[in-house]
C-alpha cells in the first residue's frame, strides 16, 4: 500500500501523532525537572496509543494508555514526589557536553538506520493480505486475536514473563530491607 | 526414547521438568525465607536448602541427559547441549551459595531471600541454555539480569558497592533495550521468533541481504558483546565485578558468562548458520579486541578482583573464538571451556573470600608471603591461577580447554589463523599476571604489618577442595571427559522433524 491509497484523513493523523510523540520525546530528554520530564513522557505514550489506534491495533492502543500512561507513570510520579526529587535545581546536571554530543551522534545513527529500513521490502510470502486484520476483527473481535496465540503458542513466555516480575520484586525486597552490620552469629 | 511434544501443554511440562523443578523449589523456599524471623543461623538454612535444591534439580538434569527424548520444533530444545550447559550452570550456582552462606557469616550483608534471587537467576540461565526462541532468549537473559542487579548491589554500605551496581543496571538496561530492538528487528524481518524457522525462512526467501536482518543481527550481536562483556562493550565489567560481593562476583564472572555464551552460542548456530560469511568477520574482529585488551589491561591490575575482571573478559575473548568457528567442534570446545573456567573462577574467588577483610579490596600486596602463612592456600591459589592460564599438568584442564578451542579454530572449514595466533599470544600475555601472583605468594616475604590470615571457613574449604580436585583429576583424563562433553554438542544443529505437521504458528501465520 503506497501512501497515495490511504485516505487523507489517515495519512494527516499519522503523521501528526508521530511529530508530536518525536517533539514530547526529545522534550522528555532534555527537561531538567524530572516531574515536567515525566509528563512529557506521557504525552509521548499517548500519541504512540493513537499511532497503534491507526495501526488497526486498538486493544494494544488502549493497554498503551492503561498501563504505560496510566499506572506506571504515575506510580513514577509517586516516587518522584515522594522522594522529594521534583526541584530541579537540587539536581546537578550530570550530562557533559561531550555526553551530549554522542547522545546526538548515537540519535543521528539510530536515524540513519530507520531510514535504511525504510527501504527494506518484505518478502511477499510474509505480508498479510489487504484488510486481513480488519476482516479479524470483524469476526472475533480485536482480542481474541491476540488471545489465542498468547495463552496457546506463547503460553511458556507468558508463564515465565511472571516469574520474572516476581525476580524484579523479590530483588526490590533484597534491596529495600536495611540490615545492620554484626548480625551475623 | 519419549518424544515431547511441545504443542502440548503437558509435554511441555514434562521437557522442562529441570527447570520448573528449580522455580518452582525456588518459590517455596522464599516462603520459607520469609515466614520465620531474619537471623543468621535462618539464613544458613535457607543457603543450605538452596544448595539441595541445586543438588536435586542437578539430578534431573543428569537424568534428562542421558534419558533425553526427541522434541518437536519449539520453544524449547531438549538437547545433550542444554543439558550440559545446566550442568555447568548448576555446579557454579551450588558453589556460588556455598560461599555466600560463609561470605555472609563474615561480612554480614544479605537477607536469607538472597539466596533464592540466586535460585531465579539460575532458572533463567537454565531458560537461556534451553530456547529455541528468540523471546525466550530474552525473558531468560532478564529473568537472570534483573536478580543479578539486585545481587548486585547488595553491599549498600560500600560506595564501590553502589557505583557497580548502578553502572551494571544502567548499561545492562541499555544493552537489553538494543537486544530487544535486534529481535524486533529479526522479528520484522522473518516474521518468526523461532530460532529454527528464521533459519528456514532466510534460506527459503532468501533473505541475506534484507537491511531488515542485517541490522538486527548487528544489533543482537552488540546486545549479546554486552552480556558477555567482550570488547568494546566491557567498560561495565571490572567496576561491577570490583564492587559486588564476591561470592556473587564469581557468579556473575563464571555462571552469568556461560549462560550468555550458551544462548549466543544457539542462536548464532541455529537461527544464523545460513548467514556465517557475514557474521563471522565481526565476531573474529570482537574476539581479536577482546583477548587484546583483556590482556593487557590485566597485567596493570594490582587489586586481584579487578584482575580477575579483566581476566574473565580475556576469558570472553577466548571462547568468541570458539564461537568464531561456527562449527560443532567449536561448540563443544566452548563447553568444555566453559566448565574449566568456571571451576577455575569460584577456586580463585574462594581464595579471595578467605583473604578479603571488610570492604578494602584485595590486593597483590595481602597475598605476597601467602606461602609462609598459609601453604595450602596459596597452593590452591596457584592451581587456579595456572589453570586459568592454561599452563600444562600443574593447570589441569586450563591447558586442555585452550587446547581444544585451538583445535576448533584450526579445524573450522575456514581455519582461523589469525585467531589462533592471537589465542596463543595473548595466552603468553596473561603468563604476567597470573604467574605475577604465583610468583608474589611464593617469593614475597609476608609485609610485617599484615594481619594474620582468617581460618578458612568451612563451606569455602569445601569449593576449593572440589574445584581444584576437579581441575588436576579432570586434567589428567581429559579425552574422557571431552568426550563426555562432546556428546553436549551433536544435536545441536540436527533437527527432528515436527510431529505434526503445520504447528499452529506457521497456521496462524498463513491464514
Amino acid at each position: 500500500m503506497t501512501h497515495n491509497e490511504l485516505p487523507l484523513f489517515y495519512v494527516f493523523h499519522v503523521y501528526f501523532f508521530g511529530l508530536v510523540a518525536m517533539i514530547s520525546a526529545v522534550c522528555f530528554v532534555t527537561r531538567r525537572s524530572p516531574v515536567a520530564a515525566a509528563l512529557w513522557l506521557v504525552n509521548t505514550m499517548f500519541c504512540l496509543a493513537a499511532l497503534y489506534v491507526l495501526l488497526d491495533a486498538q486493544f494494544i492502543g488502549v493497554m498503551q494508555v492503561l498501563v504505560y500512561a496510566g499506572a506506571i507513570m504515575v506510580v513514577f510520579l509517586f516516587v518522584i514526589m515522594l522522594l522529594n526529587l521534583g526541584h530541579p535545581s537540587e539536581l546537578d546536571d550530570a550530562r557533559g557536553i561531550w555526553w551530549k554530543l554522542a547522545a546526538g551522534g548515537i540519535g543521528l545513527a539510530m536515524l540513519s538506520q530507520v531510514l535504511v529500513l525504510t527501504k527494506a521490502r518484505l518478502p511477499e510470502s510474509l505480508v498479510l493480505p489487504e484488510g486481513a486484520i480488519a476482516e479479524q476483527i470483524a469476526k472475533s473481535g480485536a482480542i481474541a486475536p491476540l488471545a489465542g496465540p498468547l495463552f496457546r503458542d506463547y503460553l511458556l513466555a507468558f508463564e515465565v514473563t511472571s516469574v520474572l516480575l516476581l525476580a524484579a520484586i523479590v530483588g526490590a525486597v533484597v534491596l529495600g530491607k536495611r540490615k545492620e552490620r554484626g548480625h551475623a552469629a | 526414547m519419549p518424544i515431547f511434544d511441545l504443542s502440548h501443554p503437558a509435554d511441555l511440562t514434562a521437557a522442562l521438568f529441570p527447570d520448573l523443578l528449580l522455580m518452582g523449589g525456588a518459590m517455596v523456599l522464599l516462603l520459607w525465607a520469609v515466614w520465620r524471623r531474619e537471623s543468621a543461623a535462618h539464613q544458613r538454612t535457607i543457603g543450605l536448602a538452596s544448595i539441595w535444591l541445586c543438588v536435586a534439580t542437578l539430578g534431573a538434569v543428569l537424568y534428562m541427559l542421558f534419558h533425553q527424548g526427541h522434541v518437536t520444533d519449539g520453544p524449547i530444545a531438549a538437547d545433550s547441549f542444554r543439558f550440559m550447559v545446566d550442568v555447568i550452570v548448576l555446579l557454579g550456582t551450588i558453589a556460588a551459595l556455598a560461599l555466600g552462606i560463609d561470605d555472609n557469616d563474615r561480612m554480614g550483608t544479605t537477607t536469607a531471600e538472597t539466596h533464592v534471587l540466586m535460585l531465579l537467576a539460575s532458572s533463567g540461565m537454565m531458560l537461556m541454555a534451553a530456547a529455541r526462541d528468540l523471546m525466550i532468549v530474552f525473558l531468560g537473559i532478564e529473568l537472570m539480569s534483573v536478580s543479578i542487579y539486585a545481587l548486585a548491589g547488595l553491599n549498600r554500605r560500600s560506595v564501590r558497592g553502589a557505583e557497580g551496581a548502578l553502572k551494571y543496571f544502567l548499561l545492562g538496561a541499555f544493552s537489553t533495550a538494543i537486544l530487544l530492538y535486534g529481535i524486533a528487528l529479526v522479528y520484522g524481518a522473518t516474521g518468526t521468533t523461532g530460532l529454527y524457522e528464521i533459519h528456514q525462512r532466510v534460506v527459503e526467501l532468501q533473505l541475506g541481504s534484507s537491511p531488515l536482518l542485517l541490522i538486527g543481527m548487528a544489533l543482537l550481536l552488540v546486545g549479546f558483546g554486552f552480556k558477555v562483556s567482550s570488547v568494546p562493550f566491557h567498560m561495565w565489567a571490572p567496576d561491577v565485578y570490583d564492587g559486588s560481593p564476591n561470592p556473587v562476583t564469581a557468579y556473575m564472572a563464571a555462571t552469568v558468562k556461560t549462560a550468555a555464551f550458551a544462548a549466543f552460542l544457539r542462536v548464532w548456530l541455529e537461527a544464523f548458520n545460513a548467514e556465517i560469511g557475514t557474521w563471522h568477520r565481526a565476531v573474529a574482529m570482537l574476539a581479536i579486541a577482546t583477548m587484546v585488551v583483556g590482556n593487557t589491561i590485566g597485567l596493570l591490575q594490582r587489586n586481584v578482583k579487578r584482575m580477575l575482571a579483566y581476566s574473565s573478559i580475556a576469558h570472553a575473548g577466548f571462547l568468541l573464538v570458539a564461537v568464531a568457528a561456527g562449527s560443532m567442534q567449536g561448540a563443544s570446545a566452548m563447553l568444555f571451556y566453559l566448565l574449566a573456567y568456571t571451576l577455575a573462577t569460584f577456586g580463585a574467588f574462594a581464595v579471595i573470600v578467605v583473604l578479603s577483610r571488610g570492604d578494602a579490596p584485595v590486593t597483590t600486596e595481602d597475598l605476597s608471603g601467602l606461602w609462609t602463612e598459609r601453604p595450602w592456600l596459596a597452593v590452591a591459589m596457584a592451581v587456579y591461577m595456572l589453570a586459568l592460564l592454561g599452563f600444562p599438568v600443574f593447570g589441569g584442564i586450563g591447558f586442555f580447554a585452550k587446547w581444544y578451542v585451538l583445535k576448533a579454530a584450526l579445524q573450522a572449514e575456514e581455519p582461523q589463523i589469525a585467531l589462533a595466533v592471537t589465542l596463543v599470544l595473548t595466552t603468553v600475555v596473561s603468563a604476567g599476571y597470573y604467574l605475577y601472583v604465583i610468583m608474589v605468594m611464593f617469593m614475597r616475604p609476608r609485609p610485617a604489618n599484615s594481619e594474620a590470615v582468617t581460618p578458612t571457613p568451612g563451606w569455602t574449604r569445601f569449593v576449593m577442595v572440589a574445584t581444584a580436585a576437579a581441575i588436576l583429576i579432570l586434567g589428567i583424563f581429559p579425552d574422557q571427559t571431552v568426550r563426555y562433553v562432546v556428546r553436549g554438542t551433536p544435536r545441536l544443529g540436527a533437527y527432528v522433524p515436527p510431529v505434526k505437521t503445520a504447528p499452529a504458528r506457521q497456521a496462524a501465520l498463513t491464514h
